[in-house]
């Protein structure tokens, strides 16, 4: 007994060590067209197309995942002097300005631009290119509201009034980034001088705050994982159709909703990141990203929307997906110069 | 034990160049690029910290949740610590091994656990802990309950239970006996582990967030704020100064309590000391301290492990399919099999570094009488990993160091957890055999290699194969320091779980369940696999 444990332990090892020597041996030797995409966690793209674009082009792509999307972008900062990698992709608009301030991504336009609808292209300096959209919305729980007999709410003020107290629950600003979208939301409805307002009534009316996504719609979403005690939850325009998607059996209509007043507009770019050794190939990519191939993985990949006008949508976003004709935005270069006193205030506001 | 001063100073040199490399130089720049860009020392932020009354106050939060955290899993693990290492009865082994599964799972997935038990709709919703100071006291004695067990419960197990049994004899109470005898001995393995608890405490990071509410933050989250969120890098620099001061203030309180030892002890084989409860106050403090673990371990993991058995529609193995089927296709996938393999690969690498140099560290550590050395190998559990992570990026960026987004560094960062442990497992053992063994052996002849080789490896090997243990499956289901890794796509079952947890719908949520009821049997699995091996002849001295 004692024996066999230790063969298989021995065999584990030296499988362990082999496979380990072969992968550096295989980053080592791979051809000079290798490019690297520094990117966050959540991104995601069918393997068949990155292969497509490798056969395409000869250029062979490793991706390097870095935390998410702020310290991502952070990181490339910081390696500006020596970058990390050629390609990055997750710059949303609410760290835009902060990204082109650091001067880290290179001049780019890309041909593909003239596709994508003027509302996302937010770079007047051509450095970074969207390539995907998503808002964030309120989410409910149409079971919930139908089994109470009580209308869903409207508009922003409608969660302001005691129908909805102890109904909602949002994600902190300071750590998540649905949470820092809903707040620019409030802000783009009721202006600089009238957020905080609304939000001590919110507050008045018992938000409750978690620190991300994850506790929020998993943990008290009324129709998440926890069957918490929460019908409406800071989520995504795209939470209606993963929630059809990844259920088995998929439901005929989707549990969830979108409040389609609650939704601000967050728009995500790639850029060539400056000093990079291979800046046509890293061009290449960012064409790529633009191309109809791409372009239609991308909602069933990240769960956002494609930035490329005329995109064909997958059935499920078609059928499920609610999406507002004018989300709330504010101008990335406000965002970029208040964001932090933005939250700062928020805090004091909401959790002081 | 080591014969020159030459070879001393080698066998502390490996750990030290190990700790400068991936531990100094890394924290040293990113502080340095806050505190001093451009060279010049620029103080202010440190001020900041000092004079702000709301960072004085995390500051002050952070030390005083991890103080209440440390005393309560001292105080409840360790009358468990006793009955696994003193008492046999059927089961003890997987007891022992299923203790240690809580402390290696992801902090994502516990919390979960806890917010489905705690939360506002769960069965123990209504005691109003959710987003309390309450919940994130029991989730650290839920994670750090092996700590105490498995540091303090090591030595337990060899201490030489007639020098109690002599003192109740000549009339000691029984409480008597444990306070003037056994508490002494056991007095640095129990500093070990509460400076260990203390430190994972008090960088604790998803217990804060997840289970503490938006209105609870420490050094640790602050850190990670003001780096990843906010790039203000010279605040967080004076923040990880703060954290340094602390925890090497704790490290040498602690080292001074550990250090505080007259005589060395008398150690027995694990078999020798352990009897049956035979009396029924034994079996009933048995049975109580069983009844602590079921409850405080057992019920997170069972709600975990039903989740996982439980699709929409009935019990079933939905979930654990689901695992190999959705995102089937997506570079974000991974096949379930894969990310077992990349985490016993990465772990098997990282546990042979820990073994490695913790080893050589703990030799060292032993075998001197300065402190300082001990107290830097724990540094890295006291700072935060984004600093350790942010400081790999720009330190470790050129020739020949450049290991920017090699695969290399997520064993190495998982090393650097586990050596603090590798270290105080094997360390008060080590210095703990009787330095008149050794005498007796060098006068009938023994070389000095000799000596080492008859008297202290026997003694070692049990504690290094405890620390082996404890360092794979530390490395298993590390996940705070790999990510603020920059790192090319080969993730691990606690990445994997991660990511499904960061997207709706039940599949992915119930496939997360599914990856965390293989990580923890996975866990248990490797503990109970390395503890088969009894090394024999401890029992010869």
């Amino acid at each position: 007994m004692r024996l066999r444990t230790l063969g298989i332990l021995l065999t584990v090892a030296v499988s362990a060590t082999a496979s380990i020597t072969s992968a550096t041996a295989s980053a080592s030797t791979a051809p000079p067209t290798t490019i690297k995409l520094v990117t966050h966690d959540s991104f995601a793209v069918s393997k068949s197309v990155l292969a497509e674009f490798t056969k395409q082009t000869g250029i062979k792509v490793e991706i390097l995942q870095a935390g998410d999307a702020g310290a991502a972008l952070n990181q490339v900062i910081l390696t500006k002097s020596n970058p990390i990698g050629d390609v990055f992709f997750g710059v949303d608009n609410t760290f835009l300005g902060r990204a082109l301030d650091a001067g880290v991504f290179a001049k780019y336009s890309a041909p593909g631009l003239s596709r994508v609808p003027r509302e996302y292209q937010l770079d007047p300096s051509h450095r970074l290119t969207p390539i995907d959209h998503g808002d964030v919305c309120i989410n409910y729980d149409k079971r919930w509201f139908a089994a109470q007999h009580l209308a869903v709410p409207k508009t922003l003020n409608d969660l302001t009034k005691p129908a909805y107290k102890g109904r909602l629950v949002v994600e902190n600003p300071a750590t998540s980034s649905p949470g820092l979208a809903f707040q620019l939301a409030t802000i783009a409805r009721y202006g600089t001088n009238g957020w905080r307002a609304y939000w001590r009534k919110l507050r008045a009316n018992d938000v409750k705050v978690d620190d991300g996504w994850e506790s929020a719609y998993d943990g008290d979403f009324s129709q998440g994982a926890n069957h918490g005690t929460y019908p409406l939850v800071v989520s995504y325009a795209s939470s209606p159709p993963a929630a059809v998607y990844f259920s088995k059996p998929q439901p005929k209509t989707s549990p969830v909703g979108t409040m389609l007043d609650s939704c601000f507009q967050q728009v995500e770019f790639a850029g060539v990141l400056q000093g990079t050794e291979h800046a046509a190939a890293a061009r290449k990519l960012v064409d790529f990203m633009l191309s109809a191939r791409f372009q239609e993985d991308i909602p069933l990949q990240m769960f956002v929307f494609p930035a490329r006008d005329g995109t064909k949508l997958p059935a499920v976003f078609t059928r499920f997906a609610d999406v507002a004709a004018s989300p709330l935005t504010l101008p990335a270069a406000d965002i970029g110069a208040h964001r932090d006193a933005w939250i700062e205030q928020w805090t004091n506001t909401v959790l002081r | 034990m080591i014969p020159s001063r030459a070879a001393r100073i080698a066998v502390a040199a490996v750990p030290i160049a190990f700790l400068a490399l991936f531990f100094v130089y890394p924290v040293a720049s990113i502080v340095g690029r806050g505190l001093a860009p451009d060279w010049r020392l620029d103080l202010d932020p440190l001020a900041r910290v000092v004079t702000d009354a709301s960072l004085r106050h995390i500051a002050w939060f952070t030390v005083w949740q991890a103080t209440l955290s440390t005393i309560l899993t001292v105080v409840i693990a360790l009358p468990g610590a006793f009955v696994l290492a003193r008492y046999r009865f059927r089961g003890r082994g997987i007891v022992h091994a299923l203790v240690t599964v809580p402390f290696v799972l992801p902090t994502v997935v516990v919390g979960s656990a806890f917010v489905a038990l705690l939360g506002d709709g769960g069965p123990l919703g209504a005691l109003g802990l959710d987003q309390t100071l309450g919940a994130i006291l029991i989730a650290h004695v839920f994670f750090n309950y092996a700590v105490v067990v498995r540091t303090v419960g090591g030595l337990w197990s060899h201490l030489d239970p007639r020098t109690e049994e002599a003192a109740r004899v000549l009339g000691a109470s029984r409480w008597r006996a444990f306070r003037a005898v056994t508490l002494p001995a056991l007095r640095p393995a129990i500093a070990a582990a509460a400076a260990i608890v203390f430190l994972f405490t008090f960088t604790s990071f998803g217990v804060i967030l997840i289970l503490g509410g938006p209105r609870t933050a420490t050094l640790e989250t602050e850190i990670y704020r003001q780096t990843a969120q906010l790039l203000n890098l010279p605040l967080a620099a004076a923040l990880t100064v703060v954290q340094l001061v602390a925890i090497i203030g704790l490290l040498f309180v602690t080292g001074r309590i550990e250090g505080r030892r007259g005589v060395s002890l008398r150690l027995r084989a694990a078999k020798e000391t352990s009897r049956r409860p035979s009396t029924a106050g034994a079996r009933s403090f048995l049975a109580a301290n069983l009844a602590v673990m079921a409850l405080l371990l057992g019920v997170p993991l069972l709600v975990l492990i039903e989740r996982s058995f439980h699709p929409p529609g009935g019990y079933g193995l939905g979930f654990y399919r689901a695992l190999g089927e959705v995102h089937a296709g997506s570079t974000s996938f991974v096949a379930p099999v894969d990310a077992i393999a990349n985490s016993v690969r990465f772990a098997f690498a990282a546990t042979v570094l820990a073994i490695a140099v913790g080893g050589c560290a703990a030799v060292a550590v032993a075998s001197t009488r300065r402190r300082w050395l001990d107290t830097a190998f724990a540094l890295p559990l006291g700072v935060s990993a984004v600093t350790v992570g942010f400081g790999f990026l720009i330190a470790l960026d050129h020739e020949p160091f450049d290991f920017r987004g090699s695969s290399w560094l997520i064993p190495v960062a998982q090393a650097l957890v586990a050596i603090p442990f590798v270290v105080r497992i094997m360390a008060p053992v080590l210095r703990a055999i009787d330095p008149r063994l050794r005498e007796a052996a060098s006068t009938l002849g023994a070389s000095p290699a000799r000596v080492w080789r008859e008297i202290d490896l026997p003694i070692v090997a049990r504690a290094a194969l405890v620390a082996t243990g404890f360092a794979f499956a530390i490395s298993l289901g590390e996940f705070g320091a790999t990510v603020f890794i920059v790192r090319p796509d080969a993730p691990t079952l606690p990445v994997l779980i991660y990511r499904l947890l960061g997207q709706p719908g039940p599949q992915n949520f119930g496939a997360a369940m599914a990856a965390s009821v293989i990580l923890m049997a996975l866990t248990a699995l490797v503990i109970l696999a390395v503890e088969r091996f009894r090394v024999g002849s401890i029992g010869t001295f």
